[in-house]
Formats: C-alpha cells, structure tokens, sequence
C-alpha cells in the first residue's frame, strides 16, 4: 500500500470522527427545541455535551489541517468549491460556540432566548451542509483542468446532495436523541427514547434512499457490504433505544454514523474529488498527494499522538459519565 | 484584470481583518492560562481563600476570552483554501504539515483539558483539577509554535525544494522548519509580547478594583486580597515579559535585517543605504515620499540594532528594490512595501508595547508592601497599598488617583502593539506572500468571484463587530463585578471513583 492510500484512510478516519462525535452534539443542539419542554430541560441537553463539544470539534480542525497537509489539491478544490457552504458552517460554529459559553453568563430572559435559539439553528445548518458537500464530492463537480472547481452555486444543491443534506441532519439528530437518552435522567430521557425511534424512522428512509443512490451511482463491492452494516446497525440501534439499553443504542447509532459516511468514502476511492467534465482532470489519491516525505513526517507524527489523543478524550467521557437530569441543574442563570 | 486585482485586494482586507481580530484573544489566552494556573497552583499548595478567589476570578475572564479564541481561528485554517487556494496548492505539501501538527497536538490537548477544567471542579481532585489548567497552558504554547513555524516559513522559506514538473515547494527537511532561528525568535517575542498582554490586563482590573477599594466603594477585605495579590503578580509579569518582549524585539529585528532587509529599511523609512544608519524616533512628512524631512534621529543606533555595530551600512529601500527588481524581474517600486504602514506601525507596536512595561516598573516599586518602608507606610495583605515614591515620600492624592487610573488606562496598550506588530510584519513582507517564492497577488482563488469575497468579507466584519460588543459588554461586566468571596471549594476534594450515594443529587458545580 502507497502512503497516500493510507493517507486516504486516515483523512477519512478524521472526517468520520468528525461526524460520529459532533454529529450526536450537533444533534443535542437541534434537540433543543424539539426535546427540551422548558428552559431547564434546554439546559439540561447543552449540558451533557458541555465540556465534550469543543473537542469534538478540534475533529474538524484535525481533519481541515490534515487535508491540506496529505493532500494539499484536495484541501485547495474543496474548500474553494464550496465556499459559500463553508462560508455558513464557519458563521454556525463561530455563533454556536460563542452561544454555549456565554448563555449563562448573563441573566435575563432575552438574552438566553437570543442564544438558545441560535444553538438550535447553528446546530441546524451544518449537518445539512456537510452533507450536501460530501454528496458532492462523491458525485463529482465541474472541475477544469487547472483543478479548480467552476460550476456555480446552485449547481452544488443537486437533488443527490439536498438528499444527502437531510439524511445527514436526520441521521445526526437521531444519533443526538439516542446520546440523550444515554446521557439523561428521568422523564427527558423517556420522551428522548421515543423521539429517537421516531427519528430513526425517518433517518432510516432517508439512508436507504441516499446510500441505494450512491451505490447506484459509484458503488462497488465495500462499499455494498459498508452500506449493509449501516442499515443494520441503525435497526439495531432503533430496538436496543426500544429495549432501553441505552450504551447499545448509541455505540450502534455511532456506528450507522461511521458505516454511512464510510459508505461514501469507499465510494470515492481512490478518487478524492472526481471531474464531472473530464475523468482525466479528476483529483486522485495520486495526483492530489503530497510528497512521500511529507506524507512520511504525517505518518510518524499520527501513529505517535492519535493514540494519546484517543486516550485523554475518551477519559473526558469517561470522568463525566454520570447522567444528568433536571435535578443536577443549579438555579439562577 | 481590474477585478482579478480587487478581488486579492479584498480577500487580503478579509485576512486582514479576521486574523487580527483573531489575535485580540489569543494573547490573551495563551497569558491568562498560566496566570489562572498559575494562581490555582498556589490555592492547591497553600489552601488560601484569596487564591482561589484570584482563580476564579480570572478563570472567568478566561473562558469569555478563549471562547472567542477558539471560534475565530476556525476561521482562519478554512480561509487559506477559500480565498488562497493557489496559495495552498503552492505551499500545502510544507505548511500543511505544521497546521496539521497544531491541530493534532495542541488543539485537542487544549479543548479537552479545558473542558475537564471547566466543569471539572467537583468531579476531579484538586491536583488534577490544577493539572489539567496547566496542560490547557502548555497547549497554547504548542499551538503558538506550530503556526509560527508555519509563518516562518512565509518570512524565510527553509527546509524546502521546488518540484520540477509540478513548480511547487516540498518539504525536504521538517527540522528545519520547525526549528530555524525565524520560528524561535518569532515565538520568543510572541510569547513574551502575550504575557505582557495579558499582565497589562490584570494590571488594569486590579487597579480597578483597588482604586474602588481605596476610595470605599469596596469593603469586602475578602474581595480586595486577590486583586492586590493579582497588582503584584501582573506587575511582575509586565516587568519581566516586558523586558523579554523589548529583547526578543530585537533579536527578531536583527534576523529580518538578514533574511528581509527590505522590511527592516522599511520599518525606518530608510530610503539609502546609509553607514552609520540612524534610529528615526519619528519624521514629519509623508515618509512614503521617498525622502524624509525627518525630526528626531539618533545617529548610529539602527546599525547597531541590525548588527549589534554602530557603524555598519544598512541597505535603503531603493537599494533593496532596484536589487529585488534585477532579480525577479519588473519595476523596482512594484518590491516596495506600503512605507507609511510599515513605518508608523513600527513605532506604534513599540511604543503601545513599552509603555506597559513602564507601567509595571514604576508600579512595582511605588506598590511596593516590604522593602524600605516605615511600619507605617506598611499595609496589609487586604488592603489596597500606599504608592511610595521613596522610603518615606508617599505619592500625592492627585498623582495617586492618576496612577491607578493610568494602570486603568493602559489595560488594552499591548493589544493595539500586538496588532500593529503583525500588520507591520505581514506588509513589510509585500508584495510577497512566501518571501522570494510567491506573491500575494498569484496566491488567491481564481475561481472564486469579487462579489463573493466583498459579500463574505463584510459578513465577517459584520458579524464580528456584534460579537466585539458582546465580548466587551460580558468582559466588563464581569471584570467589574470582581471576585467573588461567597464561592466556595467544593467541601471534600472530590474523587474521580465519582459522588457518594448521598451526594448524587448535587447541583453540578459549573453548568452551560
């Protein structure tokens, strides 16, 4: 295996870190209003990704910076095709993040109104968004021999990739209710275990649909056999919510998380953003690579601080394991 | 073409204007997380209320700030490939690696001890509590590191080749790169510039509330004991991170004198060689006219500042342009960085940033609680102190009330300095984006529009001035309300095996 093979599997690694772990927190977030009946139980859902959210997202940044090293082409044509996308999901973290941390530092009913109603629409967005671009990347886009991409905006909100939009946004907020049930105590926890079935439902229809297209479109034979375990895990994940095992239920709506977007990166290989107007101008794992040094240095660096990393944020969930319910939230703010 | 041209303009005023936004809190928050540990370490060593309040207290202003931090750098890593895409196609392969590094090593390190640290209080011991603000503080730095070796690599291009067939830069030598003397000496002056900022913050607030405390508006012994401790250690911050800054300035002046002589003469509006080459203290006129009618110079001291020699010759601006021309082709002026930026921003950085470190030397001796004083100059560990001008002289009620409010005052001096170090850094390196490698105007997105940038630009502006005037309003509101000696240490250090049975129910120690 070449080094920017393996380079291709760890970009996806982190990507698809990204979505299982910000996926359930962009879901609490979206939660927020559906689930949470008054403002206490709103805080009760913020809370059970308090102190993960911010590193989940360092997933992204990881995942950014690890592009633009391995892959500096791949980096280049994506983040300028999809400028307008990633434009907004900048607005929704900066907006989001500010609004976690500064919500309760001033009381005052519009105030927290203002800043609850932007976690719910903040949370809303990028889902949707990432999974218009990843449908994209997969389908391929107008892209010109200089590497560029060309087409327009509207171009990019085909219905393959609004498909993939709202079964990611379905997907994530089924995976955010499933992580309340698991995080949650008392009656929000009951009425997320019912939403989550209900969710699923409907994450369900939307992943049959958009993974069937894909495979119809540039399937191959892993990426069948991913897309199998994907609509399995997410049955499983919907009967253990049913069974009330919790911790089951989300490491299986993890894994219906990991096993769609995989679904897609198998189907992108060994394509990193494939031409629409000429296969020869497709970016490559091969063509779009860095140098085998620097892809060697990357290498060295990742197999040293991946684990430890994977070790002190797992701790993190761990150290704050315990379920959080109406009770735990103190007064005032 | 007249696009093409507006379009590197103003995705240049978008970079412009996020990173140094950004920058506003990242000084900051690489400072007041070692002051926060700092102060939490003498809490956990010494069980004193007053540091735990000090903890608290600057825990809060803390958080406000590295909220921000966070939120805007995202910005900066996606920016490079929307708006500068021929630029990361050019340079990915060696200044990937670094970012990569940042986001691998201190971002995850700093986002999730940060994390445990908020909301750790009654879940972790104490120790580990302590501990974890400290990796925070750790990871600012590696962070700090990792993107200055990557702007290194833009002032002085090491450690690379360009492939042939692709006419692109490769990484030959990481070493190099991570450690060339551009990287140390920029993190050297960035770091020490970052503890000033941040000292000059918790000079301000202290003074703030000891001058309350002075005038009777605040009684509370409990609360004016951290904020005095806070005078002190802030004092000594700015004295000592003062003078690192002022060292390491000129350290990072002589290796541009090297490797970009060009932006040093600039920064001097030095337009001919000249030996001796004279310091300009300041010149009336335009200096961007390609003379000076200059006011104020001292003979000799520029040649010393670039190599350590009062009488060496330092190369002109004209010298340095005809040169860059003959070598890289075009009009000599098309090599010449915006003079009048370059210039003024020089002083201005020195002058925002020096001045703090005035502030904490006069305010450290005239604060002074021991030494060489009468008993009955001495005040107590919860009072706010005399300002002793000698052993016996005590500052005049009107000097007084002034030098607290020059401590109030000064408070956001190192900022603006921080600002203006970059921008002078950044545009005295024009019209090149990597030094001698690649200009800004070859490095923006072909295929992204005017409109597109001028849209998403004034989205950035707009967005971020709303969230200045929250960050203000939640920094004052809670700089002014000061510690609060009611908050408590949980009861028993908690233990990571989790709450007793009885316990169970407790209301979480820090809730969104």
């Amino acid at each position: 295996m070449h080094l920017h093979d393996l380079w291709f599997i760890l970009i996806a690694v982190l990507w698809i870190g990204y979505f299982f772990l910000e996926g359930f927190d962009f879901g609490v977030g979206v939660l927020t209003k559906l689930l949470a009946r008054n403002g206490t139980e709103r805080r009760v859902l913020i809370n059970t990704i308090g102190p993960v959210w911010d590193g989940n997202e360092v997933w992204l940044i990881t995942a950014a910076g690890a592009t633009f090293a391995a892959f500096p082409d791949w980096y280049a044509t994506m983040f300028s095709g999809f400028y307008i996308p990633l434009l907004i999901i900048l607005f929704c973290l900066i907006v989001r993040g500010v609004a976690f941390e500064y919500r309760a530092k001033q009381s005052g009913a519009r105030w927290q109104r203002n800043w609850e109603e932007a976690t719910f629409w903040t949370s809303l967005l990028p889902p949707f968004l990432w999974g218009v671009i990843f449908a994209n990347v997969v389908r391929g886009l107008a892209i010109d021999a200089d590497k560029s991409y060309v087409g327009g905006l509207g171009d990019l909100f085909n219905g393959y990739a609004i498909l993939g939009g709202f079964m990611t946004l379905a997907l994530f907020v089924c995976h955010g209710a499933v992580f309340a049930a698991l995080k949650t105590l008392g009656e929000i926890r009951d009425r997320a275990r019912t939403q989550a079935t209900q969710l699923g439902a409907v994450a369900g229809l939307l992943l049959i649909a958009f993974l069937l297209w894909t495979q119809a479109d540039s399937g191959n034979g892993r990426s069948l056999g991913v897309m199998v375990v994907a609509f399995v895990a997410l049955v499983g994940a919907l009967v253990m919510t049913r069974l009330g095992r919790d911790g089951w239920a989300f490491t299986l709506s993890g894994l219906t998380v990991v096993a769609a977007f995989a679904t897609l990166f198998l189907a992108l290989y060994p394509d990193v953003m494939p031409s629409t107007l000429d296969p020869d101008w497709s970016l490559t794992v091969s063509n779009a690579a860095s140098s085998s040094y620097t892809l060697k240095v990357m290498t060295i660096v990742a197999a040293v601080f991946t684990p430890i990393v994977l070790i002190y944020q797992s701790w993190t969930y761990w150290v704050f394991r315990r379920r959080i319910g109406v009770q735990h939230i103190p007064a005032g703010h | 073409m007249v696009l093409a041209v507006a379009q590197e303009t103003m995705a240049r005023w978008q970079f412009g204007i996020t990173i140094v936004y950004h920058f506003l809190f990242v000084p900051l928050t690489i400072s007041l997380a070692s002051v926060v540990a700092g102060f939490e370490t003498a809490w956990v060593r010494t069980g004193k209320a007053k540091y735990f309040h000090a903890t608290k207290f600057w825990g809060r202003l803390f958080l406000i700030n590295i909220a921000m931090g966070v939120v805007t750098g995202i910005v900066q890593e996606f920016q490079f490939g929307m708006n500068w895409s021929d630029y990361s196609r050019f340079v990915g392969d060696v200044f990937g690696a670094p970012l990569a590094m940042e986001s691998l090593i201190a971002f995850f390190f700093e986002s999730t001890f940060i994390g445990l640290w908020i909301f750790g209080w009654d879940r972790l011991p104490k120790k580990l509590h302590c501990a974890c603000i400290w990796l925070v503080a750790i990871g600012t730095l590696l962070s700090a590191y990792f993107i200055l070796a990557a702007n290194s690599f833009m002032q002085h291009p090491v450690g690379y080749r360009i492939d042939k067939e692709s006419g692109r830069a490769q990484l030959t030598d990481i070493g190099r790169v991570l450690l060339q003397n551009t990287t140390q000496t920029q993190m050297f002056h960035t770091v020490t510039a970052a503890f000033l900022t941040g000292s000059a913050l918790v000079i301000g607030i202290s003074s703030y509330h000891l001058l309350r405390a002075k005038r009777g508006r605040e009684t509370n012994r409990r609360n004016i004991a951290p904020m005095r401790t806070s005078l002190r250690v802030g004092l000594i911050i700015a004295v000592v991170a003062g003078l690192g800054t002022a060292i390491s300035g000129d350290r990072l002046g002589k290796v541009m004198f090297d490797q970009q002589p060009m932006k040093m003469a600039a920064a001097e509006a030095l337009w001919d060689t000249q030996a001796p080459a004279p310091f300009s203290i300041f010149a009336i006129g335009d200096v961007s006219e390609g003379h000076n009618r200059v006011a104020l110079e001292i003979p000799g001291l520029l040649s010393f500042l670039a190599k350590d020699n009062f009488h060496s010759p330092v190369p002109g601006i004209n010298d340095r342009a005809r040169q860059e021309a003959a070598e890289f082709g075009g009009e000599p002026e098309n090599y010449i960085p915006n003079i009048f930026i370059t210039y003024w921003g020089f002083r201005l950085m020195i002058f925002f940033g020096m001045t703090s470190f005035v502030v904490g030397l006069i305010g450290l001796w005239t604060t002074r609680r021991k030494f060489w004083l009468t008993q009955a100059r001495k005040t107590d560990d919860d009072e706010p102190p005399m300002l002793m001008l000698t052993n016996k002289v005590e500052m005049n009620a009107f000097f007084t009330k002034w030098s607290w409010r020059v401590g109030i005052l000064t408070m956001a001096f190192p900022l603006v300095a921080n600002s203006f170090g970059w921008i002078f850094t950044e545009m005295g390196r024009q019209p090149w984006v990597v030094y001698q490698l690649m200009r800004t105007s070859e490095a923006d997105s072909p295929n992204v529009n005017t409109g597109t940038v001028i849209g998403s630009m004034t989205a950035f502006t707009a967005l971020y001035a709303v969230l200045a005037a929250i960050w203000v309003k939640l920094m004052a509101k809670y700089a002014m309300a000061g510690p609060d000696s009611g908050e408590q240490p949980p009861t028993k250090d908690p233990t990571l095996r989790g709450p007793s049975a009885g316990d169970a129910d407790q209301p979480l120690a820090h809730a969104y």
